[in-house]
């Protein structure tokens, strides 16, 4: 029997590592198709303006009704401290959660955090009782920072927002892990593929969390499933220890009795 | 007076925040607000004055990443 320790984030344990978003989908059928079928117990939300007329923030909030998963409010294009601080108050009060997943954009080609206004935006909203879960760099520095502001999750990229491209700098993340090994790291954003979330949980990560892979692929549902896989392959095979990289070849047939062999 | 409301420019005779929203049809709805960029609690709506010009934002859960 594998012991795979159940993931803790704030004190809620989870048996899935996946964090999904729920933006992109073909339609609100599919997005709850993929849901179910990634077996994700947490999902991000986002906030926008509200019509008086066309309440299609409140058809989307009966369908979250139906998730049974837990909300991870987001304050996606943020671009200050105070529009972060503000839209996680708003995201507080909406969807009666204290999880908060912290962004401050600090750029809009790359969608990379603004990792000074992050810090301070999470420093205030701890101090408010918010649990943050803050999209970061995989610097080390900010991430110590954070974790000085209150936070306990710390959520590196893995490449830019919606890129799809896999773990641009794993080496860093590798260290990163090494770095923080009692703290949840979640890689957030930039996964494209099945592998791309496998070799995150190889190298210890305790969840992925992302969307557009999934939401934006040909067949959503399928893609969860293949995610949810791939995420549990990864666990195990970081709970497996994997062998150490070697330079040359080393033989996994045994040399000794070998015929014809001349020493 | 006029207001932004949500980036839009309306005329309105409401003076408090919980009285604009029963007018703009938000009554019962699942929504959060700010009143000139500051969020405004549920509870204090009702005694949350508005001003000429002042900027309403009132949101509600949508999708996100």
């Amino acid at each position: 029997m594998i012991k795979n320790n159940a993931l803790k984030l704030y004190g809620e344990t989870l048996s899935s590592r996946l964090l999904l978003g729920t933006a992109q989908y073909p339609s609100p059928q599919i997005l709850i198709g993929s849901i179910q079928s990634s077996a994700t117990q947490v999902i991000t939300v986002s906030v926008r303006r509200e019509s008086g007329t066309s309440r299609d923030g409140q058809r989307f909030w009966q369908l979250l009704k139906q998730s049974n998963c837990k909300i991870l409010p987001n304050t996606a294009g943020c671009r200050t401290v105070k529009e972060a601080l503000n839209t996680a108050q708003m995201a507080r009060e909406l969807f009666n959660t204290d999880w908060i997943k912290l962004e401050v954009i600090g750029n809009d080609d790359t969608l990379q955090p603004d990792v000074f206004g992050l810090v301070e935006a999470a420093r205030e909203l701890c101090q408010q009782g918010f649990k943050v879960f803050p999209y970061t760099t995989d610097d080390l520095v900010v991430g110590e920072q954070l974790l000085a502001a209150g936070c306990e999750v710390l959520m590196p990229w893995g490449a830019p927002i919606g890129s799809g491209r896999g773990l641009q700098n794993p080496k860093a993340l590798e260290s990163y892990r090494h770095y923080f090994p009692e703290i949840p790291l979640v890689v957030d954003a930039g996964i494209g593929l099945p592998s791309h979330a496998t070799q995150a949980m190889e190298i210890g990560y305790d969840a992925v969390l992302l969307n557009t892979a999934i939401a934006d692929s040909g067949q959503p549902t399928l893609m969860a499933k293949a995610f949810a896989h791939a995420i549990e392959a990864g666990r195990f095979a970081y709970l497996a220890q994997p062998i150490a990289q070697r330079d040359m070849a080393q033989p996994s047939t045994p040399v000794a009795g070998t015929p014809f062999w001349i020493s | 007076m006029q207001i932004i409301l949500n980036g839009e420019a309306i005329t309105t005779n409401k003076t408090t925040l919980a009285s604009l929203l029963i007018e703009q049809g938000y009554e019962g709805m699942v929504v959060a607000t700010a009143l000139n960029q500051l969020f405004v609690a549920k509870d204090h709506r009702d005694r949350t004055l508005l001003e000429d010009d002042c900027e309403i934002e009132i949101v509600a859960p949508m999708q996100g990443g």
